[in-house]
């Protein structure tokens, strides 16, 4: 696996996704998800829409982030934290 | 309604799939996140930098005028290719020889690959020994793609349309044939007007289609290299220098790995969103009917 380049931090980057995808397989087998309609626009969407959404723009809110500010990278993901809680919660 | 799934071993069936997909896909996007934050040196030593190669690119002249070039050359060519496509698809024979012969004309350029188009369009735009390019300085246009910014632009543009309005025509063609008749002489007995036809009947019914050749042409046009890489090499200057090619100039040009990996990941977001927007679109289409 050397040649992968492993690094502590992308590897619990990569964990912290693994343990996203396990912990939403395991709710949906407890409790399947049901389409509905939060404040994202048009859409109805599942939980696993809104779980894509939330990361998808979390990789945005950090990009914008380090393109706009020289403060360190821990604010954007605090911003992305709240962001991806809103869109599970009222997407 | 009880929505608890009782049996799940269909699952397993998805296995094999899953670990191609692992093996080809997940696998070397794994890595190319582990070197977009790491100063690679060779295969033993690499140095972790954090986020340093996102905040040098995205502050990076280079990456931000391959982006509007990209993003310019895209809307170009959906804005050319779409309408054009669905002309030549209204144009075309319905039934007979004709229409065969004008299907396998159409799907000619499509089997052509990319390089050989590329080198195609460079001998055809040259000024001295191409048939195009002569014969625009001969009736006094001042052409050549290898030294203006513009007639590059627009060489790389009748290039992507000739070789990509097939796609969308052959595509829009297959929407318009499975329209049933019925629609049709509906609108002769009300007696509407070609337009009428073209705006209440056929195009609603091309919608599905439009979107997925939309999507096909963006995708494909988003990542465009081989063509104008071997028709201008990016050139005049960096005038037709389009993301792809920025990216490989980093990655093989300078060996830059750590950047040009946090290059490809930026890249790689802007594909998903587009991707993941036109297939919402599609999805919230076909719930609306």
């Amino acid at each position: 696996m050397g040649w992968m380049a492993w690094s502590s931090v992308t590897a619990i980057f990569f964990l912290g996704i693994a343990a996203i995808l396990i912990c939403m397989t395991i709710w949906e087998i407890k409790s399947p998800t049901v389409e509905r309609k939060g404040f994202l626009p048009i859409i109805a969407t599942t939980r696993g829409d809104r779980v894509f959404i939330g990361l998808l723009g979390s990789a945005y809110i950090h990009l914008a982030f380090l393109a706009v500010s020289e403060q360190s990278v821990w604010i954007a993901f605090g911003i992305s934290i709240v962001w991806f809680v809103s869109v599970i919660r009222w997407g | 309604m009880n929505l608890k799934v009782k049996n799940n071993k269909a699952w397993f069936l998805v296995l094999p799939v899953l670990l191609i997909v692992a093996f080809s896909a997940v696998v070397p996007l794994m890595t190319v996140v582990n070197y977009s934050v790491q100063d690679i040196f060779d295969q033993n030593s690499a140095v972790f930098v954090g986020t340093e190669w996102y905040r040098e690119l995205l502050n990076d002249p280079r990456l931000q005028d391959s982006l509007v070039r990209q993003f310019t050359f895209s809307s170009a060519v959906l804005l050319i290719e779409i309408p054009l496509g669905i002309l030549v698809a209204l144009m075309m024979p319905t039934k007979g020889k004709m229409a065969s012969l004008c299907l396998v004309v159409l799907a000619m350029p499509l089997l052509i690959p990319w390089n050989v188009v590329g080198t195609i369009w460079q001998i055809f735009g040259r000024a001295d020994i191409g048939l195009m390019g002569a014969f625009l300085n001969g009736i006094g246009i001042d052409y050549n793609y290898a030294a203006n910014p513009v007639d590059a632009w627009f060489t790389v543009l009748l290039m992507d349309v000739w070789h990509w309005t097939s796609l969308v025509a052959l595509l829009c063609y297959s929407g318009l044939r499975s329209i049933p008749d019925a629609y049709y002489q509906a609108a002769k007995i009300d007696r509407a007007s070609a337009w009428s036809v073209f705006r209440y009947i056929q195009l609603p019914k091309l919608q599905s289609v439009l979107v997925i050749a939309v999507l096909l042409r963006f995708m494909d046009s988003f990542m465009i290299y081989a063509e104008p890489f071997v028709l201008t090499g990016g050139g005049p200057g960096n005038s037709t220098t389009f993301l792809s090619q920025t990216l490989t100039k980093m990655a093989i040009g300078q060996f830059d790995l750590g950047p040009a990996a946090a290059f490809s990941l930026i890249y790689f977001l802007i594909v998903l969103l587009v991707s993941w927007l036109f297939f919402t679109t599609i999805t919230h289409l076909d719930n609306k009917r």
